[in-house]
């Protein structure tokens, strides 16, 4: 198919094209790699990297204090003995899953648009899942013996119970990291060499050669990469599909009454793609417009993650109308109590900011007006992203505050710790996350080159 | 007597290109072919003959492993090592072994896939002689090479420069050993 031919067809359809018409092979190869390579740090980055690594200073504050004195420092008391530190688990690695969801997912169902946003989507999710990993950890109590959660030889005789979904949560969540940490690796190599050829600086042409390990672009290589790729994006479908199942499983096997619910498995893989879209819609509006890629990241780009969103924000609403009607549905006492203790109790403005932010202002999507705006899809990304943290803080809180007996009901406020903890893994999370788009190519350079009509063999090849 | 080469590359300015000089080289009856370019290209692979490859099979080993080691792993600590009456309940409990089972599947399947990949391609590689030739640098940008080999049977240092600059490429260079 000829360009005129392309651009005909995505004026007739109204949609923009995925990349706007005029590039080249060697064109986004210099736009991609020259902001790591040769444009100047700007300051635009030096500003957030700052308040992210203070944030970071504020987390190692926070952990060493914890250290020192024990979780007591956080608000948990009993009953509510999860808090903000489960909350906020979840809700971190609920946020990696969109990463997964576009490298993994959208490669097998072959939406070729996702070619420009799955680097730095995986990134998210390598960093998320570090944030996350850091609460159930620093949860433990003792934090320095977080090995004790895996099977060894030791001489104290005693062996993880895997009969519990907590040993269950270890193995999903640091398979997770592992496969997602592969992935993205895997996804750089050809880039890595791409940059090891365009760098004049002796040190980082040492360093991404070696990163690179000799990658030449050959076609037999080319062949099994491809099939690695495919690989790779069927395993980590099952994978990102089941690490929020586990996550779920660790309210849902618990007795519970709120917990206790077989619909919580599709409804967590379902908020936490939703507040995952939420999240790489809130690092590309700015990173687009501060680095010039609207050319690479477009309006269609945005439009189609806000249709996702607007999806899995549709199951949300489900599951939660389903989660009040079966608590009704099933005359039970206590899950009824647990619902109507939701929506009246002493959390009920948590919960109806969370019905507001999750189900009432995302239905804005449905115009394509706020689909196309900017600004708009950002105070939207926001708004879901509190809304994803407040579903989780229900859930946690809500649920756990109002134990069988009313002699041991409590009411469960974090300390300035929990927040300094919570507002450091944001800092740990941008930090990371400004140091990699300084340091590896944001956006997959060959992925892109493929989405360029000139990718396309035309002619005299026919067998 | 010249010093021996390690091939003759020839220099293409589109995948089009590419694929037919491809194609036209397979004919010609060279099978010490090689092509490189910035991103894969399916009419390359097929004007090549690279059809399979083993890694799937790799994986599907590495899964195989994976999901014993989970299982066995799960079977050994509960039931042989540290086995634990509640309440009289079995404790081969195989529902619950299966989700580690299953992560541990994905686990290793990633890593094998990952280690064949690089095995397969010879990766890391420190040293290749295609790097010799300076204008090999582009092959990761915008350009696209085919390589004939000097091992290969047909291989005559002036005839297959001249059957390469009969395909029309940008130029052919000699590649250093």
């Amino acid at each position: 198919m000829s360009d005129d031919q392309r651009d005909t067809r995505s004026i007739q359809s109204g949609r923009p094209t995925v990349i706007a018409p005029g590039h080249t092979f060697g064109s986004v190869t210099d736009k991609i790699s020259s902001i790591v390579l040769t444009r100047r740090t700007p300051l635009f980055w030096f500003v957030p990297f700052l308040v992210a690594s203070a944030l970071l200073m504020v987390f190692l504050a926070a952990v060493a204090y914890l250290f020192v004195r024990g979780v007591g420092i956080w608000g948990i008391r009993v009953p509510v003995m999860w808090g903000w530190a489960i909350t906020n688990f979840v809700w971190w690695i609920g946020i990696g899953h969109a990463g997964t969801l576009i490298s993994a997912i959208l490669l097998l169902l072959r939406q070729s648009w996702r070619n420009s946003i799955n680097r730095f989507a995986e990134a998210m999710t390598l960093f998320a899942v570090a944030c996350a990993g850091m609460f159930p950890l620093l949860h433990l109590g003792r934090p320095w013996l977080f090995y004790w959660l895996f099977p060894y030889p030791n001489s104290m005789g005693v062996q993880p119970q895997f009969r519990s979904p907590l040993v269950w949560d270890v193995f999903a969540v640091s398979t997770y990291a592992t496969v997602s940490a592969l992935f993205w690796f895997v996804g750089l190599i050809p880039d890595l060499a791409t940059l090891r050829d365009r760098a004049r600086n002796p040190l980082a042409k040492a360093t991404y050669g070696i990163l690179a390990m000799g990658w030449r672009g050959a076609a037999s290589h080319w062949q099994k990469y491809e099939t690695a790729s495919l690989l790779l994006a069927g395993l980590a479908t099952p994978l990102v599909l089941s690490v929020h199942t586990v996550v779920s499983f660790d309210f849902t096997v618990a007795i519970v009454p709120g917990w206790h619910s077989t619909i919580f498995p599709p409804y967590f893989v379902a908020g936490a793609i939703y507040s995952g879209f939420a999240m790489v819609m809130v690092l590309a509006i700015p990173l687009r417009a501060m680095y010039g890629l609207e050319d690479l990241i477009t309006m269609r780009h945005l439009d189609n993650m806000a249709m996702v969103m607007l999806a899995t924000g549709e199951i949300v609403a489900y599951s939660y109308f389903f989660e009040a009607f079966i608590a009704w549905y099933s005359g039970k006492p206590l899950e009824m109590f647990a619902i109507w203790n939701r929506m009246t109790g002493p959390y009920a403005p948590t919960y109806w900011l969370l019905i507001f932010c999750n189900l009432v202002f995302p239905q804005l999507l449905w115009w394509k007006k706020i689909r196309t705006n900017i600004v708009w899809l950002f105070v939207m990304s926001l708004d879901v992203l509190l809304g994803m943290w407040l579903e989780r803080y229900v859930i946690v809180v809500v649920s756990l505050h109002r134990d069988f007996l009313p002699s041991s009901w409590g009411i469960y406020s974090p300390t300035i710790w929990d927040v300094a903890t919570y507002v450091g893994t944001l800092g740990l999370f941008f930090f990371l996350f400004f140091l990699f788009i300084r340091s590896m190519p944001m956006i997959s350079i060959f992925e892109v080159r493929t989405l360029l009509p000139q990718a396309e063999v035309t002619e005299g090849v026919e067998k | 007597m010249k010093t021996p080469i390690y091939g003759l590359m020839a220099e293409f300015e589109n995948p089009t290109a590419l694929a037919a000089a491809a194609r036209h080289v397979r004919e010609k009856g060279y099978r010490r072919v090689e092509a490189y370019s910035p991103f894969p290209i399916e009419e390359v692979n097929e004007a090549l003959g690279l059809h399979h490859n083993r890694l799937p099979l790799i994986v599907l080993c590495g899964g195989i492993l994976g999901g014993l080691t989970g299982y066995l792993m799960q079977y050994y600590v509960a039931v042989i090592d540290f086995p634990i009456n509640i309440g009289g309940r079995p404790l081969h409990s195989w529902p619950s072994f299966i989700i580690i089972t299953f992560e541990l599947t994905i686990l290793f399947s990633a890593l094998a896939t990952v280690l064949g990949l690089l095995g397969l391609c010879g990766l890391p590689m420190p040293y290749h002689p295609v790097f010799n030739l300076p204008r090999f640098a582009l092959a990761s940008r915008d350009r696209f090479f085919l390589c004939i080999e000097a091992r290969d049977p047909l291989f005559d240092r002036h005839d297959t420069a001249e059957f390469l600059s009969s395909l029309r490429p940008r130029e052919v260079s000699e590649v250093a050993h």
